[in-house]
């Protein structure tokens, strides 16, 4: 590692781990009390019972469940996307892969404590796992809850495996180059790390096997979560587009909260240098094909039921198409579809401020289709008698405002502590000539056939 | 043979008076909203009476349907219940074990019927009603989900009863509070398996429907009705 010593990329790269700015501070200090006034509302709804919250007969679920739905779906950015790029080995994918991979993890991270939020007890919350318990019960596998339970772990320790591994090399470098405490912590996370032929080519071999593992693993898990309201016989969830079509929306949200996240970075830790034109060019591209898969999938599922006609389906139809849910409705065709394709069809619109508004309007637009998936369905159900209405509280806003606090709160911690972008895939990209690559790198290069 | 318990409403005969709504609350301890908290969606009626207006004024005809658990054999809210705190007895009863519940909510989403209902507080009762509380049902504490039981206590004793007094379990034995309360005797109660009680006959009846028979959860609960001159003879 001596070799990096002198390394204008390992020093760009490793200046907000070395340097602390005021910024950081303030920002911390912002987020982390929006975080704390989230963990007090819980403690209030803890306190008094879910009663707090806006949930009714008969919308037994709401914000809650749309937050769970909404973060889990952002969650399927990183590590697919990442998964993906490096498969078909799109080398422009190097900048990108770690901040999308940390997408992945802490919205997984964040959209897996709804489940318990929304739980009338929540700290019973470990009886959806099978284990011996004194209660002689196994849990019941017919239910799409325990499914999430398994899909959700399965995927929260993939991601978190995805994201490890390539980040033991980079924590070398940091130990390398550092001294004291710091030294110590890195070296305990570089795992021993000496950069040997024997260690590049073991976490080759990993990172292979989870790339390949880790999509299906990916795709499943949304089609899981999109179980919990196809299996039921609601009007309008029961239906079989739902499993690809969240995995679409996931996609599609993902892509969204990459982009901003990486236009903020870029600005932020001034990585102009390494976060080009041309990535944004290529995601707003990616969000744009996307946009399109969606509006197709809605015109599907929507045609499909209105000339299917069935009466119990076209309450809930006309109750998001012209009823009280209308305005959300076309909100949502409005961010999700027609401001996105317009802004990013044309070239001279597909800049960077340009694919940031459309991922704005993206993730506005993607929360409100998870919010009119679950609630008009349960507010027109079967019985006219039982038709009810939902408004959140207080208590649903701020659980939700700190869950987006958490996720900034979260990334701006990461991305002090971890280089945010990965320095030595960077290194294997950008020096193709044999004298310039170690031998092991050689190898890797090789191996991922990175030569140009 | 095991029994399988079952319920007959004649819709002819009910009046809408309520009784069973308010039977049922008192017998089985379930607390009362609040007009507040009801206007919130919070009110709890096991048994309710769904009221339905036909026709334009004057010649208004208003219809009443008491609606309560369909006690499915094939009940959709037991299926997605992680903890098995809804599960399906031997006589067929769908039973919510309350401290088995975490409060997923997701069974009342499933049950088309919207007969289940959630505890968002924990019960309280305005004195002196605190005092009048069933002895044999156990009351429910904030976050968990409950639902007609058909007066499981009352199964239980009318079982224990019969088996003393050493004779078989006679048709009429059992009443739940609703069926006893119904002063238009609207409501029978009884054992589906047993093809001389009472239930069991007008379950038969040319007049009997089920309520969303066509969503195929095998209710056990049948409502009677006069057939219109336009609906075919059963």
């Amino acid at each position: 590692m001596s070799r990096t010593r002198n390394n204008p990329l390992a020093d760009d790269l490793l200046r907000p781990l070395l340097h602390t700015g005021v910024w950081f501070y303030a920002a911390v200090a912002a987020l982390g009390s929006v975080v704390a006034c989230g963990l007090a509302a819980w403690g209030y709804q803890l306190w008094h019972g879910m009663g707090v919250a806006g949930v009714n007969w008969p919308v037994f679920w709401g914000f809650h469940e749309t937050n769970f739905v909404f973060w889990i779906g952002i969650s399927h950015a990183g590590t697919l996307i990442s998964a993906i790029l490096r498969l078909v080995n799109a080398r422009w994918r190097r900048p990108v892969t770690r901040c999308a991979e940390v997408i992945t993890v802490f919205a997984l991270m964040i959209g897996a404590i709804f489940p318990i939020v929304h739980l009338g007890k929540p700290w019973l919350f470990y009886w959806v796992a099978p284990y011996p318990s004194a209660r002689d019960l196994w849990v019941n596998f017919r239910s799409p809850l325990v499914w999430d339970f398994f899909a959700i772990n399965t995927y929260l320790t993939g991601s978190l495996l995805f994201l490890a591994l390539p980040m033991i090399p980079d924590f070398a470098l940091v130990r390398d180059r550092s001294t004291g405490w710091r030294r110590r912590i890195y070296g305990t996370l570089a795992l021993g790390w000496q950069g040997t032929t024997m260690q590049w080519h073991r976490l080759e071999a990993a990172m292979q096997i989870m790339a390949i593992a880790i999509i299906p693993v990916a795709v499943s898990v949304h089609t899981i979560v999109s179980f919990d309201f196809s299996m039921a016989n609601v009007p309008m969830w029961h239906s079989t587009i739902f499993g690809p079509y969240f995995v679409a929306g996931a996609i599609f949200s993902g892509i969204a909260a990459l982009i901003i996240a990486m236009a903020v970075l870029r600005r932020q830790l001034k990585l102009h240098a390494y976060l080009h034109d041309v990535h944004f060019d290529n995601l707003a591209k990616l969000l744009l094909l996307m946009s399109l898969l969606w509006g197709y999938f809605v015109t599907a599922e929507r045609l499909t039921v209105w000339y299917g006609n069935e009466p119990h389906e076209m309450a809930v139809f006309w109750a998001t198409q012209r009823g009280q849910f209308a305005p959300l409705y076309w909100t949502m065709v409005t961010c999700n579809f027609i401001v996105p394709v317009t802004i990013l069809s044309f070239r001279r619109l597909r800049t960077v401020p340009g694919a940031v508004v459309a991922s704005l309007g993206v993730l506005v637009g993607m929360w409100l289709e998870r919010f009119l998936i679950i609630v008009p369905s349960l507010s027109n159900k079967q019985l006219p008698y039982s038709w009810g209405q939902y408004a959140p509280q207080p208590v649903e806003l701020v659980i939700m405002g700190a869950t987006f606090a958490a996720m900034a709160l979260l990334y701006t911690l990461f991305a002090k502590f971890v280089p945010i972008i990965s320095i030595w895939e960077m290194k294997v990209g950008n020096q193709p000539h044999p004298d310039a690559v170690t031998a092991s790198e050689d190898e890797m290069s090789e191996l991922w056939k990175v030569r140009p | 043979m095991a029994h399988r318990w079952g319920l007959v409403v004649d819709l002819d005969g009910c009046t809408g008076c309520g009784a069973c709504v308010t039977a049922c609350h008192a017998e089985n301890n379930i607390p009362t909203a609040g007009a507040q908290e009801a206007a919130r969606g919070r009110a709890m009626h096991w048994m309710r009476v769904e009221r339905y207006w036909e026709g334009e004024y004057p010649d208004v005809s208003v219809k009443f349907r008491p609606v309560l658990c369909q006690q499915c054999d094939n009940a959709p809210c037991e299926a997605v219940c992680p903890t098995y705190a809804a599960h399906q007895t031997d006589e067929g009863l769908n039973a919510q074990v309350y401290n088995r519940c975490i409060g997923t909510r997701y069974c009342a989403n499933a049950c088309t019927y919207n007969v289940r209902f959630f505890n968002f507080f924990n019960p309280q009762w305005e004195k002196p009603l605190h005092l009048q509380l069933n002895p044999d049902v156990s009351v429910r504490e904030a976050g968990v989900m409950e639902k007609c039981t058909f007066c499981s206590q009352r199964i239980r004793a009318g079982k224990a009863e019969a088996k003393q007094a050493g004779r078989p379990l006679a048709d009429g034995d059992i009443q739940p509070a609703c069926a006893q309360s119904c002063p238009s005797g609207a409501l029978v109660f009884g054992d589906l398996n047993d093809h001389e009680s009472r239930v069991a006959r007008l379950s038969h009846s040319p007049r009997a429907t089920k309520l969303l028979e066509d969503l195929g959860a095998e209710p056990k609960v049948s409502y009677l009705q006069k057939r219109g001159v336009h609906e075919p003879d059963a």
